[in-house]
């Protein structure tokens, strides 16, 4: 895995996230994966970090120096997948 | 609110096994997946399995979907499809997006008596620069492509990974009509079983070891794949740099276990790197820190489909049991055998490090009040 990161690449591609903010999050005091998550959105969009939170959790583990057990993991909230309005609207059975 | 005794999630091969079990021993039984059809990855495996007898050696992974799915369905197993879970709730509420026939969907809140978690896993992600270009995917997804959508994903393919799944799916791809052009390995070895090995170097495709991607170029879509020689500290050595043409790049670099829905129902997690990730901690019954939860398959650790089904035969036997359609002794020799296969399943040089993962999670199991 090459340490020196593009900038400008995304991590988080549903919220177009990138290496910078990651890093800027991390300056600002994130040192985890809910840490990031709050400042910067990556994975709140629609996949909900299933893509972009194991690289969190590697660039966490690379710029602070600590194991990818340390760097956490996102809380899971309901709906887990999309659900769109209209389906919503109707009401639960 | 709907009651149903046990609710599995996900119809892949733990999912399908554990609603086998549970439905023959004579409970109810509801299976809910997201996808269109049933059989999780199984429906992707046009190859042969090998192993032993008792694992249906010699038969090709959409052969054994088809016949657990029969299976299922000859002991009255009910499954929705195209019907996501998108909750778990307190005291074992389901909440599903039910698909329905009219392409609509509707919400429905059950009530389970027993939940058994089968979400299995997804792929890890590489970065590079351009990864997010259209044309980069998932191994798994270009398998999805090519042997269930019967779509090329492309003419060129740049494989990055070459464990069994990279081994596989350029086998694979070359059959659809694809052309890969690498083969590209971080480690200094093929990662895969040599006789998946042998097939890609009979077909001549060019294995790149110790190399990366270091870039994947294009404007609306993958162009051009540069990759770089490694270091012995895996950083790529300036100077070595290769163009090649193509126009997909597929991902083989492992996967991770599906834990959202174990996290919002709290159940204990462990890390293991060996499985992947986090994973919920379960007793030998796959029974999780939440009583009248199980799990199986790689969402409790990413393994293969034989150990998944075992595991999933595991917690359907339980789940039947502790709901008294299996006596204890009856049960007690069923899941003795069922660990037997396991133990078989996890040894050599390929299984052993899993066997000691497993037993890693087990030990950590907290005593039940």
């Amino acid at each position: 895995m090459s340490k020196d990161l593009d900038d400008d690449m995304f991590v988080c591609r549903c919220e177009e996230v990138t290496v910078r903010e990651i890093r800027q999050a991390i300056a600002e005091g994130a040192r985890d994966v809910v840490g990031i998550k709050r400042r910067t959105r990556a994975g709140m969009g629609l996949c909900q970090g299933r893509t972009c939170e194991k690289m969190v959790q590697q660039i966490l583990s690379q710029e602070l120096g600590i194991s990818p057990e340390e760097t956490g993991t996102s809380s899971a909230r309901p709906p887990v997948k999309p659900v769109d309005f209209g389906t919503l609207a109707k009401g639960v059975q | 609110m709907v009651n149903k005794e046990i609710v599995v999630v996900g119809a892949g091969p733990a999912g399908l096994a554990a609603a086998i079990e549970a439905a023959k021993a004579g409970g109810e039984v509801l299976v809910a997946d997201l996808n269109i059809l049933p059989g999780g990855q199984l429906f992707k495996q046009i190859h042969k399995f090998f192993g032993s007898s008792a694992h249906r050696s010699g038969t090709r992974g959409i052969e054994i979907g088809r016949q657990l799915l029969a299976e299922a369905e000859k002991y009255g197993v009910e499954i929705w499809l195209n019907s996501a879970v998108i909750g778990l709730y307190d005291d074992r509420v389901v909440s599903i997006e039910k698909g329905l026939n009219s392409g609509e969907k509707e919400l429905i809140n059950i009530k389970a008596e027993k939940i058994i978690l089968a979400t299995g896993a997804s792929e890890n992600v590489v970065r590079f620069k351009g990864w997010t270009l259209p044309g980069v995917m998932g191994a798994g997804a270009a398998q999805t492509m090519i042997n269930v959508n019967r779509v090329k994903p492309g003419n060129k393919v740049v494989m990055l990974g070459s464990g069994n799944v990279g081994l596989i799916v350029s086998y694979q791809l070359m059959q659809a009509g694809c052309d890969v052009v690498a083969l590209v390995e971080a480690a200094p070895n093929i990662g895969g079983y040599g006789v998946h090995a042998s097939k890609i170097r009979r077909a001549g495709v060019p294995v790149y070891t110790r190399h990366t991607i270091i870039e994947a170029k294009g404007t609306d879509r993958v162009k051009e794949v540069i990759i770089a020689e490694l270091d012995d500290s895996w950083q790529p050595i300036a100077g070595t740099e290769k163009v090649l043409e193509a126009d997909v790049v597929t991902l083989a670099a492992g996967l991770k276990p599906i834990s959202d829905l174990a996290r919002l129902h709290d159940l204990e997690m462990v890390y293991n790197g060996v499985f992947g990730g986090w994973v919920p901690k379960h007793d030998e019954n796959m029974e999780s820190t939440q009583s009248g939860i199980y799990v199986a398959g790689d969402t409790t650790g990413v393994e293969e489909a034989n150990t998944a089904l075992e595991e999933g035969r595991l917690a359907g036997i339980a789940a039947a049991e502790s709901l008294g359609y299996i006596a204890e002794k009856d049960a007690k020799e069923r899941k003795d055998d069922t660990w037997k296969r396991l133990d078989g399943l996890r040894m050599g040089p390929f299984g052993e490090k899993r066997m000691y993962a497993k037993n890693e999670i087990l030990a950590c199991f907290p005593a039940r009040s």
